[in-house]
């Protein structure tokens, strides 16, 4: 149902977004989606790839600043409208949104959010019978 | 009419002075006697107040420190009973202790004469309107000038800090003649005077200004004398010495005289304390001779300035020092505030969000002084935009509240701020000289 996610906080400077890319390249690690948001001064890149622990611990040793944090992955079917179901969902529940993005991994959608109230989260997930992604399954559909 | 307000004290001769200051130096120990504080310093180095019997047994007395200050804060070093002050005024901050100052009745009526005397000696008159742009309250540029200001017999306008707008309103609608800005709030009215189509000389009375309490140069005063059609007038003063009325530029604009009836001044090397010659730039310590409440014998200032040697042309021999070359501390002068890095430092110690390394930066932005504070994060991670916000407002509102002055707050990865050999770089003052 949660999948790990690699928070780096970055200087808005040039050169901090590619020192980490090339850290995990030098590792071989993958990465499945990433998205950063622009401010004036710093930004977060969030990032799930494969072999998320080993990532963590590299960046971690070149003294980045990075957390390592759990998200929920939803799999949707990838036809218009699904996104909007399942939102749909989470909103009648009142559960918030902290953040979100989705992308498309072997012709499944994937919905990463992350909300304060997890646990409730993951009690709608279960009683609504959306469909999760593990992280096992994750690196299965790469 | 003369050009001296005090004329029996302005005109001593160098002699007169120095008889004065020893008739004065000795009842001020004397005096002392009743402050806890040096009654307990004088019997540990077994001294009494009879050893002094010339101005060279000054040196006998060991040094007062802002420490002291804050040791015996709020009024430890008080030589009156608390019923014959009337006022106190204490430095910003919470760090530490903050230093407190007491004056009595007369002490507020001698510091408002000092002033009075310099605002005459540039040629202020009783015919002059005078408009002070300090902040009032605990900041004695505020209180210090107006006093000074209604002793001399000026029309006061307590205009107060900020809202520019509204000082260029009274400027032209009271026909101001005086004003006290710190050097960086004068170039600030004449950008606002541009914007607003005002030209200081045809549209105001502006004649003199009184500029101080921040550093500046030469230059610094030149070009705010051209912008605003005025003679600009340095002016010293610290809260320990009571505030402005220490020292003050006469109209020769060559050093500041020192008013030698009010306070013995030595320049010492900051390292070894020794006495430097005249024309040396050193420390400068500054022994009260005529306050009540709270005497200071060889206080430290942490200014380095120098004697300038030779007569002034003004004709007042008490000694002229040269404008403040910086300190021999850390202290920041920002708008007028003094500030201590460690003031700083102790407020972003309290986030456990925040690592230990920060940098302060002064720049000028659009002709204003301004401080950033840069910190790096501590490994606790914030993976939310909104936290982090909130994060920096707070810490922008705790520094605030500890430096009366808004920095701008930047949060950075840890490791950002380039680590130097030897003794960390916390301030970066990159603030353009006008």
């Amino acid at each position: 149902m949660t999948v790990h996610q690699l928070s780096v906080f970055l200087e808005n400077k040039s050169g901090t977004l590619v020192k980490v890319l090339k850290l995990l390249k030098e590792e071989g690690v993958q990465l499945i989606a990433s998205t950063i948001a622009d401010t004036a001064e710093y930004g977060i890149c969030r990032i799930i790839c494969s072999e998320p622990d080993r990532a963590y611990s590299v960046l971690k040793d070149a003294g980045v600043a990075v957390s390592l944090c759990e998200v929920f992955a939803i799999e949707l079917d990838d036809v218009p409208g699904r996104a909007a179901d399942a939102i749909e969902i989470f909103s009648k529940e009142n559960i918030s949104i902290a953040y979100l993005y989705s992308f498309l991994l072997n012709g499944k959608g994937v919905l990463i959010f992350r909300t304060d109230n997890a646990e409730k989260a993951r009690e709608v997930i279960m009683t609504s019978g959306l469909k999760y992604i593990a992280e096992k399954d994750l690196s299965k559909l790469l | 009419m003369s050009e001296f307000f005090n004329p029996e004290m302005e005109a001593l001769s160098r002699s007169e002075i120095e008889v004065l200051q020893l008739e004065r130096l000795k009842k001020t120990v004397n005096h002392c006697q009743d402050s806890a504080f040096y009654k307990k310093r004088f019997e540990s180095i077994g001294m009494k107040p009879s050893d002094i019997k010339c101005l060279d047994d000054l040196r006998k007395i060991p040094f007062t420190t802002k420490q002291d200050l804050r040791d015996t804060y709020p009024f430890g070093i008080a030589s009156v009973p608390l019923k014959d002050c009337i006022r106190l005024h204490s430095s910003s901050g919470t760090t530490g202790n903050p230093t407190v100052i007491l004056h009595t009745k007369q002490d507020i009526d001698q510091w408002a004469n000092a002033v009075a005397r310099c605002l005459w000696m540039v040629g202020c008159r009783p015919e002059d309107v005078f408009q002070n742009t300090s902040g009032y309250g605990m900041f004695t540029g505020g209180l210090g000038f107006q006093y000074g200001a209604e002793k001399l017999g000026m029309l006061t306008v307590p205009a107060a800090a900020g809202n520019t707008l509204r000082q260029l309103k009274f400027f032209t609608d009271f026909g101001t003649t005086v004003v006290h800005a710190i050097p960086s709030y004068a170039a600030r009215i004449y950008e606002v005077m541009l914007e607003k189509g005002i030209d200081p000389r045809r549209d105001t009375k502006l004649r003199t200004l009184v500029i101080g309490a921040e550093p500046h140069s030469e230059d610094t005063r030149k070009r705010i004398e051209e912008m605003l059609g005025v003679k600009a007038y340095n002016s010293f003063g610290m809260s320990e010495m009571c505030g402005p009325g220490v020292a003050f530029e006469c109209k020769e604009q060559n050093g500041l005289h020192i008013w030698e009836d009010y306070y013995i001044v030595e320049i010492v090397n900051p390292d070894t304390l020794e006495p430097v010659p005249d024309g040396e730039i050193g420390e400068l310590v500054l022994t009260t001779l005529n306050r009540e409440a709270m005497p200071l014998l060889r206080y430290r200032t942490r200014d380095l300035t120098r004697i300038l040697p030779g007569s002034c042309p003004c004709g007042r021999e008490h000694k002229r020092l040269d404008r403040m070359k910086g300190r021999s501390d850390d202290m920041i002068i920002l708008k007028g505030v003094n500030i201590f890095p460690i003031q700083i430092e102790a407020i972003l110690m309290q986030f456990q969000e925040l690592a230990s390394d920060y940098l302060i930066t002064l720049e000028t932005i659009d002709g204003n002084d301004d401080m950033l504070v840069e910190v790096e994060m501590s490994d606790i991670f914030i993976d939310d935009y909104s936290k982090l916000q909130r994060l920096e407002k707070e810490i922008t509102r705790q520094l605030h509240d500890e430096i009366l002055i808004t920095p701008k707050v930047r949060l950075l990865p840890k490791g950002s701020i380039p680590k130097s050999e030897g003794k960390a770089v916390r301030v970066k003052d990159l603030r353009k000289q006008y």
